[in-house]
């Protein structure tokens, strides 16, 4: 039994609890870890050593000393550089790199794993945790010129998105090319799977919320419905085309809730502008009812921001841990109770994948429909 | 914290892609399936409506003979039962007429029996004189032929005055 196989990062995705099983008990599996580029070569040593002497207490301090629970959670619902598939084979993602001397683009996989320096074209790079260093002549970092680059890779997260944009493409466009062939008749086959949802985001979030100007938000409220609920899902996949944390990620849902507040306020009439600044109260309260309003304005998207990101990230880490309890008690004796409890959270999931994207859109309209609103009697 | 720091390349990409995503869905999912939706819905609508119509239709059309029909029957009643008020005040006139000629003609049978009576007695009574009178002249003919029946006649008339 090579139980330091279990603390390296072979944990490719956070679900593949049989894969893990399978994987840890292959000999030489355990000899790697990655992304650790100054350790690497020396853990892989002392790991050969500790199998040649096979000692249960010096197994421990090992474990102790490598096993870091959540620094490998946090680097699992982090974004990356190179997309991780099993053991040493990851698919390497392009990198783009704005610098001020121009445009920068290579494959990740020159990086070696954070192992190597890339000489580009402007400057010379490392990566340091998933962020791209501008290293010196002398091989220092030079943080001053780091902080100047723009990295626009293709990351992790990037890809799950083009993959899911291509997902959606492919579903509506072919449920929309159904309704133009049996123009007028009943749904048949994937289109009334579809149809359902969409008639579901309609009557269920769209008309409440927004009266009869439901019609002119609608693309916009099926699109983030759509595209956050497949994103969710996505993310709960634990193998390759998923895995990837792209709606717990803090710039995704920052992106959707911005678009939310441009939409929002570029919508706003006369009675919501008037309802912030000029509200309807004795006018010495304005210099405090102002601020509460444009900060009202501000906490709105903002708690959409907030409310899918926590909710995505906490839902991985809790699985995440749930895996990791194997390998902090150290036996395999605890892994039916993780695997049990892991498939809850994830079927608690999958149930939080399209709540959040309900809630989403659901307050989304809820905004552009307070927004839109007309006046009423007493305002 | 990482965590919570957006990376901007994936601020740029996500806004990229929501915005090409919008657009392309916008353009060539959600347009014709909303559309086809919102057709489907009204047609089904206009069914329905014209269904209901039809059905409106329908009740009133059968309401309609409905009345038609139990006017037709009150009025057939009203008909039957005057045809029998009439039917039975004819009968009842017609007998009461009968009733009074018959009267009237058995009142006049007997009076005319009555004085055909009288008359025939009348006659027979005549009949009844004249030939009592033939009798009694032939028998006292026959009984005064001899004389002294006549006088044992009158002596017997005689006897019957002073006795009396």
């Amino acid at each position: 039994m090579r139980r330091s196989g279990f603390f390296t990062k072979k944990l490719n995705s956070f679900l593949m609890f049989s894969a893990i099983f399978c994987f840890s008990f292959l000999p030489g599996y355990s000899n790697e870890v990655e992304n650790h580029s100054e350790n690497h070569a020396e853990i892989a040593d002392s790991a050969a050593v500790h199998e040649g002497v096979n000692s249960d207490s010096s197994h421990a301090e090992h474990g102790e000393e490598k096993f870091n629970a959540s620094e490998l959670i946090l680097e699992h619902i982090a974004d990356s550089h190179d997309w991780h598939l099993w053991g040493h084979t990851s698919v390497h993602l392009p990198i783009i790199l704005y610098t001020d001397k121009g445009f920068e683009c290579f494959s990740s996989g020159k990086f070696n794993h954070g192992h190597d320096k890339v000489v580009g074209k402007h400057y010379t790079y490392a990566i340091e945790h998933e962020h791209i260093k501008v290293v010196n002549a002398d091989g220092t970092i030079n943080e001053e010129a780091s902080k100047a680059i723009v990295d626009i890779s293709i990351t992790k997260n990037v890809m799950s998105m083009f993959l899911s944009m291509i997902i959606l493409m492919l579903i509506f466009t072919s449920v929309a090319s159904a309704y133009k062939k049996r123009e007028g008749k009943a749904p048949k086959g994937f289109q009334s799977l579809i149809e359902p949802i969409i008639l579901f985001v309609r009557d269920e979030i769209a008309k409440p919320n927004l009266g009869y100007k439901y019609a002119r938000f609608m693309p916009f409220l099926l699109t983030i419905f759509f595209f956050i609920w497949v994103n969710n899902i996505i993310g709960l996949v634990p193998f390759f085309p998923g895995g990837a944390n792209l709606t717990g990620n803090i710039a995704f849902t920052v992106v959707m809730g911005v678009i939310t507040f441009i939409v929002t306020n570029v919508n706003g009439n006369k009675s919501y502008w008037k309802h912030i600044f000029l509200p309807h109260v004795p006018w010495w309260l304005y210099p405090i009812m102002i601020p509460v309003e444009i900060i009202g304005v501000l906490s709105k998207p903002f708690a959409l921001i907030v409310r899918l990101f926590a909710n995505i990230t906490a839902g991985h880490i809790i699985v995440l841990s749930l895996i990791c309890l194997i390998f902090i008690f150290k036996t395999i004796m605890i892994a039916p109770v993780s695997v049990g409890f892991v498939l809850f959270m994830d079927v608690l999931e999958l149930l939080v994948a399209f709540l959040q994207a309900f809630i989403f859109t659901m307050l989304t309209a809820l905004f552009i429909g307070t927004a839109v609103a007309e006046p009423h009697g007493d305002h | 914290m990482d965590i919570v720091t957006p990376s901007l390349g994936l601020v740029f990409w996500t806004s990229i892609s929501f915005l090409l995503l919008l657009f392309l869905l916008g353009k060539f999912a959600w347009k014709p399936i909303m559309k086809a939706l919102d057709e489907r819905e009204r047609s089904i609508e206009e069914a329905l409506s014209s269904a209901e119509k039809a059905k409106e239709e329908l009740a009133r059309l059968n309401n309609e003979s409905e009345q038609l029909l139990k006017e037709a029957r009150a009025e057939r009643d009203l008909i039957l039962k005057e045809a029998k008020q009439l039917r039975d005040n004819t009968i009842a006139e017609a007998k009461g007429l009968a009733q009074v000629e018959a009267n009237k003609m058995i009142e006049k049978a007997k009076v005319e029996i009555d004085n055909q009576k009288n008359a025939a007695l009348a006659e027979v009574k005549n009949q009844v004189a004249t030939l009592s009178i033939d009798i009694a002249e032939k028998v006292l003919r026959k009984q005064l032929e001899d004389k002294s029946k006549q006088e044992n006649l009158v002596a017997d008339l005689l006897k019957e005055v002073k006795l009396s």
